[in-house]
């Protein structure tokens, strides 16, 4: 009993290394939050939300919760981010967000959201502060006998049993949902046979019945860049990969013109010769 | 007292000197390891390692260590500097982080204090492992994203999905420990082992744990983040200087920390090992002896590591994650069944280990039916013609008859001989024609 009194004294008293620990980890956890708004970069947000999540987990340990904190490190800032990083990085480091909105009236409803949370939040705080008694998780005694995991367990496992599976069930379901999705069978619809195909051509349905011609490949050089020739000498225009020419002369633009004795020469009267365009 | 107990009342200096002596031992080891790797591969290999500095060679791992932080540093232009700062130190803290509850010995006097060879003992100890794994990986996934270069990239990817795929198989295998020991203290689990060490009562989980440990540590032939024939150097293909070395640092030392947490996890982590447990009422599990056990038997599975790298050749990358998902994971969720259901008969006290035996013995019979019982695989049906070897080249037929030269009239025996001199004789001549005829 008396241990019982001891950590609801304790509950009540913020000992010095806590307070500490607390006005070093919250002002931390709050710069990681604004961090990951701000963040230009998406692996930058990623990794201010990894800081966010290693304070907090370290809150719950200086809370008397080990258990919660080491979970929240292992599985959130573990195998979850990491999984986010996974995704940021198949997407490529230089991606941004792109500032085109999707979803309409988001701001809106983003918005409403956002304060019906924290108007919830802080109404479930305001509670734990003032009505709630606080009894501590310090010490065996104080969770009737047992430490800190065993009593999670036997709650999970006898009270919380029918959340903790329907949680489990909808993970479980969330996961097949998501692969189902992602392997989409595309023959589904239909993938045309070559005759189809064909039919569709010269009905009209594409651009032109017959595909594209072929570069000169063989008549005066090997490159995939030189045009095809039409029968009266001129240039095949279908034939250019325009990516291919539009890379080659633009890159040899300034060069040509260089040459062409186009470009303005130097300033004679600076200091600094005119800018070599290389 | 307890263990917790005497950890708890540890003096500031006390903590410090093992704090102290914990940094040393990760860095210290870290340079024997390299050396010794050097030096047993050598030897693996029919050569003779290093053998200029000191004697033997034996100094080569304090003078690589005095070199490397005063190598060049360079960044290359298109990397985050940020990140790229940050990777290497995010890879070595959890490392070094997780020795802090590996339990060395048990209670002795370090000047006059009693205390427990251990900096903490956490309810939850064996968590905290997992969690400074799981956050070692961090650095090496930034590692190879602020490199900003596509084999560091590739590196980096291979690792995250190589660390999450391996992480499960590894917290599983520790669920039937935990079962045993009723415990996530790792001072606690090795207290529980006084009777049996698990790693004969819990094979399954041993060995699982065994190969995920290597994969999880990146270590061959689980090195695919770090395949130098297919990435370079993979995640750290742009890191120099003092930058490499803490990464280098960090990979032994995570190495030290899996084979240390394997030993207390089943090898009864710093007890004596049986014939030397049963001198003089267990004395040499007293007072720092213990030490050396913990160290013995962590050394073996450093060596273990070593010869692995030697022995094995590295795994596909598929064929890595098949192994991971497909048997390792599916493998430790039935033998946690099992093992619960055994320690759920076990708890009702009416029934006898005779009943379980039996009972396992009689379920074991009717599994081995069935697996009878099942139809065979259908033979797989071989391609008409050329036979063809699993290397996929075609192979002249194992009852070729090769026509004896007795039989043959003397004078087709001295044209073809002829034609054999003139063609240049031999089998590599006979391959090399036979391959021309096929294609």
């Amino acid at each position: 009993m008396s241990a019982l009194l001891l950590a609801q004294e304790a509950a009540t008293h913020v000992s010095t290394g806590e307070a500490i620990s607390f006005w070093v980890l919250g002002p931390l956890a709050l710069a990681g939050g604004l961090g990951m708004i701000f963040a230009r970069n998406a692996v930058h947000s990623a990794l201010f939300l990894v800081m966010t999540m290693l304070s907090l987990g370290v809150m719950y340990m200086v809370q008397q919760g080990p258990f919660l904190g080491f979970v929240q490190i292992i599985v959130y800032t573990g195998a979850i981010m990491m999984l986010f990083l996974f995704v940021l990085m198949l997407v490529g480091r230089d991606s941004s967000d792109s500032v085109v909105e999707v979803l309409r009236g988001q701001r809106l409803w983003a918005t409403v959201l956002g304060v019906g949370l924290a108007v919830l939040i802080v109404a479930a705080v305001a509670r734990a502060l003032t009505e709630v008694r606080p009894l501590g998780l310090a010490g065996t005694e104080a969770n009737g006998g047992r430490g800190n995991v065993a009593n999670i367990g036997l709650k999970l496992f006898t009270d919380y049993v029918f959340p903790f599976e329907l949680t489990s069930a909808l993970l479980i379901t969330a996961a097949v949902g998501a692969m189902v999705l992602g392997y989409v069978d595309r023959h589904v619809r239909g993938r045309k046979t070559q005759k189809e195909l064909v039919e569709a051509r010269f009905r009209g349905e594409h651009d032109r019945p017959s595909p594209l011609p072929g570069p000169g490949v063989f008549a005066t050089s090997n490159s995939v860049a030189t045009p095809a020739l039409l029968p009266d000498g001129s240039v095949a225009e279908e034939s250019l990969s325009r990516l291919i020419d539009a890379t080659a002369s633009e890159k040899l633009d300034e060069e040509r013109k260089a040459v062409a004795g186009a470009l303005p020469g130097p300033d004679a009267r600076a200091l600094a010769p005119g800018k070599e365009e290389s | 007292m307890t263990r917790a107990q005497l950890l708890a009342d540890d003096p500031i200096w006390l903590i410090l000197i093992k704090a102290v002596a914990l940094l040393l031992l990760g860095a210290l080891a870290t340079m024997a390891m390299i050396i010794l790797e050097r030096k047993i591969v050598a030897r693996m290999q029919h050569r003779p390692g290093p053998n200029r500095v000191g004697p033997n060679g034996w100094f080569q791992s304090i003078a690589d260590a005095i070199k490397l932080p005063f190598k060049e540093q360079i960044i290359p232009d298109t990397a985050d500097r940020k990140v790229y700062f940050l990777a290497p130190i995010m890879s070595t803290i959890p490392a070094f982080l997780a020795f802090s509850v590996i339990p060395f010995g048990p209670e002795v006097s370090i000047f006059g204090e009693r205390t427990v060879l251990q900096l903490v003992d956490l309810p939850v100890g064996v968590l905290v492992v997992l969690a400074c794994s799981s956050m070692g990986v961090y650095g090496i996934v930034l590692a190879g994203w602020s490199s900003g270069s596509p084999y560091p990239l590739l590196g980096g990817l291979r690792s995250a999905a190589q660390v999450i795929s391996y992480e499960i198989a590894m917290g599983l295998s520790i669920v039937a420990v935990i079962l045993y020991s009723g415990s996530l203290s790792t001072g606690d689990i090795v207290d529980k082992q006084a009777s049996g060490w698990y790693f004969y009562l819990l094979i399954p989980s041993f060995l699982i744990y065994f190969v995920s440990m290597i994969g999880e540590t990146n270590r061959a032939p689980f090195d695919l983040p770090e395949a130098e024939s297919e990435l370079v150097g993979g995640f750290h293909t742009e890191y120099s200087s003092m930058k490499f070395a803490l990464f280098f640092l960090a990979e032994y030392v995570n190495m030290v920390i899996v084979s240390a947490f394997c030993t207390t996890l089943f090898f009864g982590g710093y007890m004596a090992p049986w014939p030397i447990s049963l001198i003089d009422a267990n004395y040499f599990n007293t007072g720092w002896w213990p030490l050396l056990w913990f160290f013995g038997k962590t050394w073996i599975f450093l060596f273990v590591f070593i010869w692995l790298r030697g022995t094995l050749p590295r795994l596909r990358y598929d064929q890595f994650m098949r192994l991971g998902w497909k048997i390792l994971v599916p493998a430790n969720l039935v033998w946690i069944v099992l093992v619960v259901a055994l320690r759920a008969f076990r708890n009702q006290n009416d029934i006898s280990p005779t009943t379980i035996l039996v009972t396992g013995g009689i379920a074991l019979v009717v599994l081995i039916g069935v697996v009878f019982l099942l139809p065979e695989r259908a033979p797989r049906t071989e391609g008409q013609g050329v036979p063809v070897t699993g290397g996929g080249y075609p192979v002249p037929p194992l009852d070729l008859k090769v026509p004896n030269k007795a039989d043959l009239k003397p004078k087709v025996r001295r044209r073809r001989e002829k034609a054999a001199v003139s063609a240049g004789v031999g089998t590599a001549g006979g391959a090399d024609a036979q391959k021309e005829t096929e294609q």
